[in-house]
């Protein structure tokens, strides 16, 4: 019997598809580089986060026609340009299905963050960003947060089969986890740690004592399930421990306000303002050591978007709307794939306001952007648009379009993995095992 | 009454795939075809109990919610907020023996225990709720706190505590005195603890060796207390039924039926079945269903909620009331309204606030639930009904049927132009019936949800689609008929209905799949719903009586049930 740690338990999920042991956070990754630290002199911490858009894309709006740095930006990208340098764009990069079903708008969206195609509604294995998480994600009160702009409740952040982490869908709501109660001002000045804190811990832990003696009174798989509980438990544990330090100093932190009562639908127009409202207040909880890990879906993998008074949604239109014969493409699908596009943008500047150290948010932060298909239409999973954004603490290199050929997807997994730190050397199954990573993206 | 478990029905594996945009909150339900095979007479008494696995399956928000206000009080406030049920099978109450606790939904727990445990134990209602006083204002009264930790230890792990657990709690109490102050506050902590527990949000099933059959196992009398209270009231065990736990009255048959009966005969027996076909009809879909507010008006928050209530209240008068038969909820035009309802209705409503019984006018077209706006709403698009996933559901929800996905790589762009003038979803269907790859599976769906065409994405009335005629002509498991009220007639008549009715039941009541084994009992249980007239409560009386509810069975040969239970989940990954 090995130790039953809560790293054993993700790998174990795995399947033996990818062992890794996760190192210390490496200091040498940091430090050395001004960049890297505040101006309090203490080091920042690097953050990672997913950030989704559903249907896919129209390739030859989106596509650079050239690879390297000096592509032309197309047209759908354009209102990335601003973040041209911070940005590199993956191209051709496949979800390999090995004879799996494609389970529409799922096998290719769980493919790229797992590494194994799925014939379902879940992942069979940790997320990319919980893999992360694990390594760079301690230390913060929340490991990780999950957003979804489109009042959907879903998320495709994973701990294992059937184990999603669930989405906040409501401005309010989030407003209320992260700055309400429990949370500590860090530029307050004063510290009183309070004693109900340390009498939530010790609770905590008569909650955990017969933990063992209940494991063996349980089948395998609800052994499993009772791991994930304890999991939680301990992440509870770990908040707790934060209250009782006095918070790290921020600088320029101030503390947001309460949003007002938004509509909450699917109605892209609102859709748009709650995303702008959610990444503004988890830039802030970024900034303030809330969480490092964060997922956004802006909207679901099926998109559910829609104009006011259309009789369509997004993802209804990719299979329904006539290709425009004079443009050779589906015009109004087109329109949301744009407008995805600007809304990406909304996120990223979000991230780039906040200044920290020698630069800003954006630059310690890790960003993973895709779709779940690239032809909504016929639900491809060949070449998923992606693009990763920021300079994730200056382990990433970017400022490139890069074609991936075909490839499997899972190489842009592995290469991120690499970069946060973790230790792996092969991620994914079958065909989309690998132990590539994309050169260009390491530093 | 003969009734066949067999599910008489197209084999789907034929049906290459749906063809349409299958887009929507709801995560369709994988549902295997029940296919074990039936023996020609279908027993009329119980088969030997065969037995499944024990399962442990975490509290649904309702169970959750009543059973803090069947421990303490309606009004004790919870705070925290619940992470989305998961479904396997069709069911939450069978995804809830699966899925997992994310940390998110342990914050809540605990955001929730703090709140009831603080009034609970605070000083407005502690009188009401402590059983005792402490002697001291100062010193930790031991006597005291081992009172309530036993109190509500065994109403909320629905067992006694174990002599450590007592201690353990008890020495929460006396540390969180001694460092807060109050006697009151310890109480509060161990309240806490307990609400916290894996022993109070899981339901650990535990078994026990059965002294009528050497070698097998059931559960212990306060597991089956659990599995029964949660079936027949949705709630934890009363003071009566874990009275009659802990006095091994569960183990006889005469104290097993007079707790049944009772429970049977309790008004809470309408949460049970309320709750039961909240999870049937997937409502949790509504939490993100949406409309178009521009081509849907009258549809607003109020409507969605009293929509749900709508077909609640109906079910619970039919079966539960009045004792009626199941299959008349496809037929009955008796319903419920309120004023956000009369509007989408166009009925008139005189209650100004609240409820009122109503009857679908005989020319509204209306007859069952499947034409109330909850059932055709849920399942449409957001600004367009959906003949397809009407169609779908109904045999997912109604005929335990499953219902593949769309192909990976399939033109749609046949059904465009929704608005054209002139055009109706027939039409645009149509084009999926002469492409080969999609009909297979739209043969299943569209003659189905076409009947109701009549009935905008909101389960408004419409006379035409785009100034066109509607042709409500259609057809299900060989029987032609016309509109929504042939639709109910039919599936008031098909054999499968009630025999799905009691697979979704049973699967709900244990929290798990079937197992093969178990095959005979369904059809046993099938022919006594049949001989009650189609009484639900009969049924659910049948169930908590028998053997097979209550037989545990590990898995002896875990090769074998393995393989069973994966084939029955089919292509569920």
């Amino acid at each position: 019997m090995t130790k039953l740690t809560r790293r054993t338990i993700l790998r174990g999920a795995v399947n033996g598809a990818a062992v890794g042991v996760a190192l210390p956070f490496l200091d040498l990754f940091l430090d050395g580089n001004g960049e890297a630290l505040a101006a309090t002199g203490q080091r920042l911490p690097v953050r990672f986060g997913t950030w989704i858009w559903g249907c896919g894309f129209i390739p030859e709006r989106w596509i650079p026609a050239t690879e390297g740095a000096d592509y032309v930006m197309p047209p759908d990208l354009e209102p990335m340009a601003p973040y041209r340098k911070q940005m590199a764009i993956l191209s051709g990069f496949d979800v390999k299905l090995d004879g799996v079903a494609n389970k529409p708008h799922m096998t290719g969206n769980f493919g790229l963050r797992t590494g194994i195609p799925v014939p379902g509604e879940t992942a069979t294995a940790p997320t990319i960003d919980v893999l992360i998480g694990e390594q760079i994600g301690q230390g913060a009160r929340f490991r990780s947060i999950e957003l979804s702009a489109s009042g959907i409740e879903r998320s495709y952040s994973f701990r294992g089969a059937g184990s999603p982490n669930p989405s906040e869908t409501s401005p309010v709501a989030l407003y209320q986890r992260i700055f309400g109660e429990g949370f500590q001002d860090p530029n307050a000045g004063t510290f009183a740690p309070d004693p109900r804190t340390m009498v939530r811990q010790s609770v905590l832990s008569a909650v955990t004592e017969d933990r063992q003696k209940l494991a063996r009174s349980l089948g395998a798989a609800d052994r499993a399930r009772l791991d994930e509980y304890f999991t939680s438990v301990r992440q509870l544990e770990q908040q707790l421990e934060l209250q009782l330090q006095p918070p790290a100093k921020v600088e320029n932190f101030t503390m947001p306000s309460a949003p007002a009562k938004t509509v909450v639908d699917a109605d892209v127009e609102h859709v748009m303002v709650n995303h702008k409202l959610m990444a503004g207040l988890l830039a802030q909880a970024l900034a303030c050591n809330q969480t490092r890990v964060f997922n956004m879906l802006f909207s679901d993998t099926a998109s559910n978007l829609r104009r006011s008074a259309s009789s369509d949604t997004h993802h209804t239109l990719t299979h329904e709307e006539p290709v425009d014969p004079k443009l050779g493409y589906q015009q109004q699908v087109a329109w949301f794939a744009a407008k995805s596009m600007v809304a990406c943008r909304d996120f990223v500047d979000a991230l780039a306001r906040i200044k920290e150290g020698a630069g800003t948010l954006l630059d310690n932060t890790l960003l993973l952007a895709h779709s779940d298909c690239s032809i909504a239409k016929s639900h491809a999973v060949e070449g998923i648009p992606m693009m990763v954004i920021g300079g994730g603490g200056g382990r990433i290199r970017t400022g490139f379009h890069k074609a991936g050929r075909a490839d499997p997807v899972s190489r842009v997994g592995l290469s991120l993995q690499q970069a946060m730190g973790l230790q792996v050397e092969r991620w994914g199954t079958k065909s989309m095992d690998t132990n590539r990573t994309v050169t260009e993206l390491v530093a | 009454m003969m009734t066949k478990r067999t599910f008489k029905s197209p084999f789907f594996a034929l049906c290459a795939g749906l063809g349409l945009a299958l887009a929507g909150g709801i995560g369709w339900a994988q549902q295997s075809q029940v296919s074990a095979a039936s023996p020609a007479a279908p027993p009329a008494v119980e088969p030997a109990p065969a037995g499944g696995p024990p399962v442990m399956r975490r509290l649904t928000e309702s169970q959750y919610r009543a059973t803090i206000a069947d421990v303490f009080a309606p009004d004790v406030p919870i705070a925290g907020r619940f992470e989305r049920a998961q479904r396997a099978d069709g069911l939450i109450a069978v995804g809830s023996s699966v899925g997992g606790m994310s940390a998110f939904g342990f914050e809540q727990y605990d955001a929730s225990a703090r709140g009831i445990a603080a009034e609970v134990t605070g000083e407005k209602r502690r009188a009401q709720f402590v059983p005792c006083q402490p002697k001291s204002a100062n010193a930790f009264d031991a006597a005291c706190a081992t009172k309530f930790v036993d109190t509500y230890g065994l109403k909320l792990f629905r067992r006694p505590l174990a002599r450590d657990e007592r201690a353990r709690f008890v020495g929460v109490a006396k540390a969180a005195q001694a460092r807060l102050g109050g006697f009151y506050q310890g109480l509060e902590y161990a309240l806490v603890g307990m609400l916290q527990s894996p022993h109070f949000l899981l339901r650990m099933e535990r078994t026990e060796p059965d002294p009528q059959h050497r070698g097998a196992l059931r559960l212990d009398a306060w597991s089956k207390a659990t599995r029964l209270s949660y079936f027949l009231t949705n709630s934890t065990p009363d003071a009566e039924l874990l009275r009659a736990a802990g006095a091994g009255e569960l183990d006889t048959d005469q104290g097993l039926a007079r707790q049944v009966d009772r429970l049977i005969a309790s008004p809470k027996l309408e949460a049970a079945v309320r709750a039961f076909f909240w999870d049937m009809l997937q409502f949790d879909g509504f939490n993100d269903l949406f409309k178009d507010p521009v081509i849907y008006p009258a549809y607003n928050s109020s409507v969605a909620r009293d929509a749900q209530e709508q077909t609640l209240r109906t079910i619970v008068s039919l079966l539960v009331t009045e004792r009626g038969d199941y299959r008349d909820l496809f037929t009955t035009r008796k319903t419920w309204l309120t004023r956000p309802l009369g509007i989408v209705y166009r009925m008139p409503v005189a209650t100004r606030n609240g409820w009122e019984q109503a009857e679908y006018p005989a020319y509204s077209n209306r007859s069952g639930i499947l034409t109330d706006i909850s059932m055709l709403a849920l399942h449409s698009h957001p600004g367009r009904s959906s003949a397809t996933l009407r169609g779908k559901s109904l045999r997912e929800v109604f005929l335990c049927q499953h219902v593949p996905d769309p192909p990976a790589n399939v033109n749609f762009t046949a059904v465009d132009q929704v608005s054209r003038p002139g055009s109706t979803a027939r039409m645009r269907l149509a084009e999926h019936n002469d492409n080969p790859v999609c009909a297979g599976c739209h043969k299943l769906t569209d003659p189905i949800g076409l009947t109701l065409e009549n009935f905008d994405g909101s389960g408004g009335f419409r006379a035409k689609e785009n100034g066109a005629e509607l042709d409500l002509k259609g057809m299900l498991d060989g029987a032609t008929f016309a509109g929504a009220p042939g639709l109910g007639q039919t599936m008031h008549d098909n054999p499968n209905v009630p025999i799905c009715l009691v697979d979704k039941l049973y699967r709900s009541a244990v929290g798990r799949e079937v197992v093969d084994a178990e095959g005979p009992y369904l059809d046993y249980l099938a022919t006594t719903f049949g001989a009650s007239g189609y009484r639900v409560p009969e049924l659910m009386r049948a169930i908590a009586l028998s053997k097979t509810f209550y037989a545990v069975a590990l898995p002896a040969v875990p090769a074998k049930t393995q393989t069973a239970a994966a084939a029955r989940k089919g292509d569920r990954s």
